[in-house]
């Protein structure tokens, strides 16, 4: 089994901070949620670990050989992200068979199948593609070329509610039959929660979360009732956030709940999303 | 089984009641195949180690089992077993939380009783 380690990077642009001492580890076959909010530094990490961007410090290997700069370890990688790395004018259907000559092990027959099932124009410039067409075309290349680390990021950029259904289903279907490491990033928490297998949270280029969803989520729970209540039985206990709506209040807390606890009030699980939300919002 | 998967329960369980339920209400018989764990991981748009997960419970139970390269099926025998594990559960699941609602609201056991017999009339 390949494992992709990302040990002690660190990347500073002029005068911010992206991302500080981050140790990560990629197991193969397994689905990632790389979640994070806007600028906390989830590209800045993709890119480094592609080889797009050169970390100020610490390493990326791939089974101990390094990344940087190797392209015999660099073709067991891709990432779909923001900047597409094919010359502007290049037409779909172009860029598609150039896909080809890099990554031997790309699939054009299940390429040209997606094109069809996402209704992609591949008689059009790439530029000229809208958004969310342009994610699509990332999204199709990352599905067809067969390599053991798929990094995806924001795939679902600009999709439609159809699209969006359409891309979870395919990437399910194909990581089922034919089983990859994917590494979404992505703002959709709630649509991608039931994908992911484990999950990483940057903010502010620390990694703050690095587990099994499954254990993140049984790691804390919710709890609600009224609030002179809830507000004395937070007393001593590990408290990420609360909502108050009059006297009722919710509190998210860290732990199991207490064994006995009075009518009225009600347990509930963490999830993925609300749990993201405390845990990245501003201190 | 209901197409819908909520936040309440880890969804290995919601899984596993689900084909429970089509177990039960016989939109998945006795000794037929099941859907595989590809189409159930692509219905509810979840991890198939997580579709894996569920389906190992009822095969841990004998309510599944797998044919190697074939496919998984309902065990014979599986109505009864669920619906004995069902009404183990039936406390539990129905009563308690229906007496708890029935304190809260001030309705008294007689009441109750009346209104399951009700129940079973209708």
């Amino acid at each position: 089994m390949s494992t992709i380690e990302v040990t002690d990077v660190s990347k500073s642009f002029k005068d911010t901070q992206a991302l500080s001492h981050v140790n990560l580890q990629f197991k193969e076959n397994t689905i990632y949620g790389l979640l994070g909010r806007n600028g906390a530094g989830k590209t800045t990490l993709l890119n480094i670990i592609n080889n797009r961007l050169f970390a100020t410090s610490g390493t990326v290997t791939l089974d101990g050989d390094r990344l940087t700069e190797n392209t015999r370890a660099l073709s067991c990688c891709f990432l779909a992200g923001g900047s597409n790395l094919y010359p502007e004018g290049m037409k779909v259907k172009q860029a598609l068979k150039w896909s080809q000559e890099f990554y031997p092990d790309f699939d054009m027959d299940y390429a040209k199948e997606l094109c069809k099932m996402f209704d992609l124009p591949v008689k059009k410039k790439i530029k000229d593609l809208s958004t969310g067409y342009q994610s699509v075309f990332r999204n199709i290349v990352a599905l067809s070329v067969n390599v053991r680390f798929v990094f995806l990021d924001e795939p679902v950029l600009g999709l439609d509610a159809n699209h969006r259904d359409l891309f979870y289903r395919v990437l399910i279907e194909k990581y089922a039959e034919h089983p990859f490491t994917a590494v979404i990033s992505t703002h959709l928490i709630e649509e991608a929660a039931n994908i992911i297998e484990w999950v990483i949270v940057l903010k502010k280029g620390e990694i703050i979360r690095n587990e099994p969803i499954e254990s993140l989520l049984d790691s804390g729970y919710c709890i609600s009732g009224p609030g002179t209540f809830i507000d004395s039985y937070l007393e001593g206990k590990e408290v990420i956030g609360t909502d108050t709506l009059g006297g009722l209040k919710t509190a998210y807390v860290m732990g199991v709940p207490d064994p006995q606890l009075p009518a009225g009030t009600e347990v509930s699980r963490m999830n993925l999303q609300k749990l993201f939300i405390r845990l990245t919002e501003a201190a | 089984m209901k197409l819908d998967l909520d936040q309440e329960k880890p969804i290995f369980i919601q899984i596993a009641e689900g084909i429970e339920d089509g177990i039960l209400t016989g939109a998945f018989p006795e000794e037929s195949q099941i859907p595989s764990i590809t189409e159930f991981s692509v219905n509810y748009k979840i991890n198939p180690a997580t579709a894996l997960k569920g389906i190992n419970l009822l095969v841990d139970e004998a309510v599944i089992f797998k044919k190697r390269g074939v496919g998984m099926f309902v065990a014979q025998g599986a109505v009864s077993k669920l619906k004995r594990k069902r009404q183990d559960q039936f406390y539990d699941n129905y009563v308690s939380r229906l007496v708890e609602e029935a304190k809260r609201l001030g309705i008294t056991s007689d009441e109750i009783i009346a209104m399951i017999e009700r129940g079973f009339v209708q």
